[in-house]
């Protein structure tokens, strides 16, 4: 078995115990990634002399014991290129920031590099988020490791092929509105949506601010359980980040059911869902059934409405996070200008594409005087509505099951021509995202032309637990499923 | 919802960008399209709700007022496309 199949926490184990060199796997990352990355291009920014400097350093932390018996030290990860890495490209996929090396380090980053992380690179993803198929990237689109004429998902769609080709032991990517969950689902991989306030946005370039959260993408359950304990905590540099006692999240990888409630909402495996992934999500649940939970159908027909108020919502904040980008302080600028205002115009015209483009206009309506209140402010209430809705689950239910996603991955193509349509795929994930909910989404078998289906477990606010308990209980059911990797 | 090319014109301009005539074409009839489909929101009566900023109960996030970082003009200009002297250098705006 290859040094690169294993998983984070497998590494991690055979790194501490002196079996595996902290440079012996990130060589052998680095190879393997770089080997297939010219067919999947996974990633954007390959940083291979920082990987090999820092893994000699960590190795020596190791060895000094300073790094304690921290899971993921010396273990190579891949980060979204959204998430600010200090001094080194930081992207977002997009033409605007081609040249944009941050002179800080996100929160997220400080704390993988206390755990004793080694990053070796930045990966795709939908320019500034923007997308569900990381098509929308400036630098041309992921492949989907089990069918390259397929697309990984998106928006952390670098991260998830990553993953599934086992050119990165682990990721972080970031979900606002599904952008970890789907392509995890999509590559047949794990990925966390934690609870909004769990992990410090602080250094994460946004997109809707008050959705945005980042999370772990990883092979299996136990590693993003994992990786969530290392990131998650309070950081007074996010005026959103919650106190919260509940990050010993490793604790919840038990394998016990019995008595946990689980609801299925009706709308979640009705009309517009495919057959093949209806029947590998309602296996699922019988899975879990027959390991003493009890399942139920139950109506959430409110969540009709979170796709349009997510659009509102999310393209409102947007033009105005975006509105920084105007060719001054950082990233790219036009070369031909007749003065300031045309700085900006030509700046953001040229260095945006097309689909950020569409977002900041639809924000820029919907905030616009005169249709605020018919728009803006409606979104708002539905999604007062929509929150209400899930309260009144969970107190019925611990948790909510159901597809990630509407189908498998999508051809390559399919949905550029069509916003609206791409937009409509986002219809069990988005509403997660209005309520502030954690949801976790992992592989619970494949359709007939072998792609992965993802299952969609959610949880209460701070509810974490939860979800990893059940995941964790049905991942026991089965082999991992890996695509076929030259 | 219908978007007019008036409608396109002021949305450009609120968002500062300058679109070709392609662009606008087809601004025009994905934004009507997406319009659209979200005026589906208004079927839902949400007369009884306050408008939701915010899915949990935070506010005035108050900290000491300390300074923590160090003035780092060097590094802060390092990706400024056009700086001289310790500035960012713009176009002449105030003649």
């Amino acid at each position: 078995m290859d040094i690169t199949s294993l998983t984070a926490l497998e590494l991690g184990k055979k790194i501490r115990s002196g079996e595996i060199s902290v440079l012996e796997a990130t060589k052998a990352q680095l190879e393997i990634l770089k080997a297939r990355d010219k067919e999947y291009h996974a990633y954007v920014t390959i940083f291979e002399e920082e990987a090999l400097s820092r893994a000699k350093e960590v190795q020596s932390l190791i060895d000094t014991g300073e790094l304690g018996d921290s899971p993921l030290a010396g273990v190579p990860v891949a980060i979204k290129d959204n998430i600010c890495t200090k001094g080194n490209l930081t992207t977002c996929s997009s033409k605007i920031l081609n040249n944009f090396k941050p002179p800080y380090n996100a929160e997220v980053i400080e704390r993988l590099n206390r755990a004793g992380a080694v990053i070796i690179g930045k990966v795709n993803m939908d320019e500034f988020a923007m997308g569900s198929t990381t098509e929308t990237s400036y630098y041309g689109p992921t492949l989907n490791p089990w069918n390259t004429a397929h697309v990984p998902g998106g928006s952390s769609g670098g991260a998830a092929a990553a993953v599934a080709a086992e050119e990165a032991f682990y990721a972080l990517g970031s979900d606002t509105g599904g952008s970890i969950r789907q392509p995890s689902a999509f590559c047949g991989v794990t990925g966390i949506k934690p609870t909004y306030g769990t992990v410090s946005r602080y250094g994460l370039i946004a997109y809707a601010s008050s959705l945005d959260q980042i999370g772990p993408i990883a092979r299996d359950v136990s590693d993003c359980a994992a990786i969530l304990e290392v990131i998650s905590g309070h950081d007074g540099k996010d005026s959103t980040s919650i106190h919260s006692d509940n990050i010993k999240y490793t604790t919840a990888l038990v394998d016990d059911v019995k008595g946990m409630k689980i609801g299925i909402p009706k709308g979640y495996i009705g009309k517009g869902l495919d057959s093949e992934v209806r029947d590998g999500v309602l296996k699922a649940a019988k899975v879990l059934e027959s390991k003493g939970a009890i399942v139920e159908e139950f109506d959430l027909d409110i969540v009709d409405y979170a796709i349009p108020a997510y659009y509102v919502i999310a393209s409102a904040e947007a033009s105005s996070n975006l509105s920084r980008y105007d060719g001054v302080k950082y990233g790219y600028r036009t070369k031909d200008f007749d003065g300031l205002q045309d700085v900006y115009k030509k700046t953001r015209s040229e260095g945006f594409g097309m689909e950020v483009k569409r977002r900041m206009m639809i924000g820029a309506f919907v905030l616009s005087s005169g249709y605020y209140d018919a728009y803006y402010n409606k979104a708002l209430k539905v999604k007062a509505r929509i929150k209400e809705g899930f309260d009144k689950a969970f107190e019925r239910y611990d948790i909510i099951l159901g597809p990630t996603a509407p189908t498998t991955a999508t051809r390559i193509g399919e949905s550029l021509s069509d916003p609206l349509k791409m937009y409509l795929g986002d219809i069990y994930t988005v509403s997660v995202n209005l309520a502030g909910l954690p949801a976790i989404s992992l592989p619970c078998g494949v359709d007939r032309n072998r792609l992965p289906i993802g299952l969609q477990l959610i949880g209460r606010p701070f509810g974490e637990a939860d979800i990893i308990r059940a995941a964790y209980s049905y991942e026991q059911t089965r082999e991992y499923a890996r695509p076929d990797l030259r | 919802m219908t978007i007019t090319d008036e409608t396109i014109d002021y949305v450009a301009k609120l968002a500062k960008l300058e679109l070709s005539g392609e662009e606008k074409e087809s601004a025009k009839k994905d934004l009507s399209s997406i319009l659209n489909y979200i005026d589906t929101m208004n079927e839902l009566d949400t007369s009884e709700m306050e408008p939701m900023s915010h899915v949990f109960p935070i506010k005035n996030v108050f900290r000491e007022d300390v300074v923590v970082n160090e003035a780092d003009r060097d590094n802060l200009l390092s990706n400024a496309p056009v700086k001289k002297d310790g500035c960012f250098i713009v176009p002449k705006t105030v003649e």
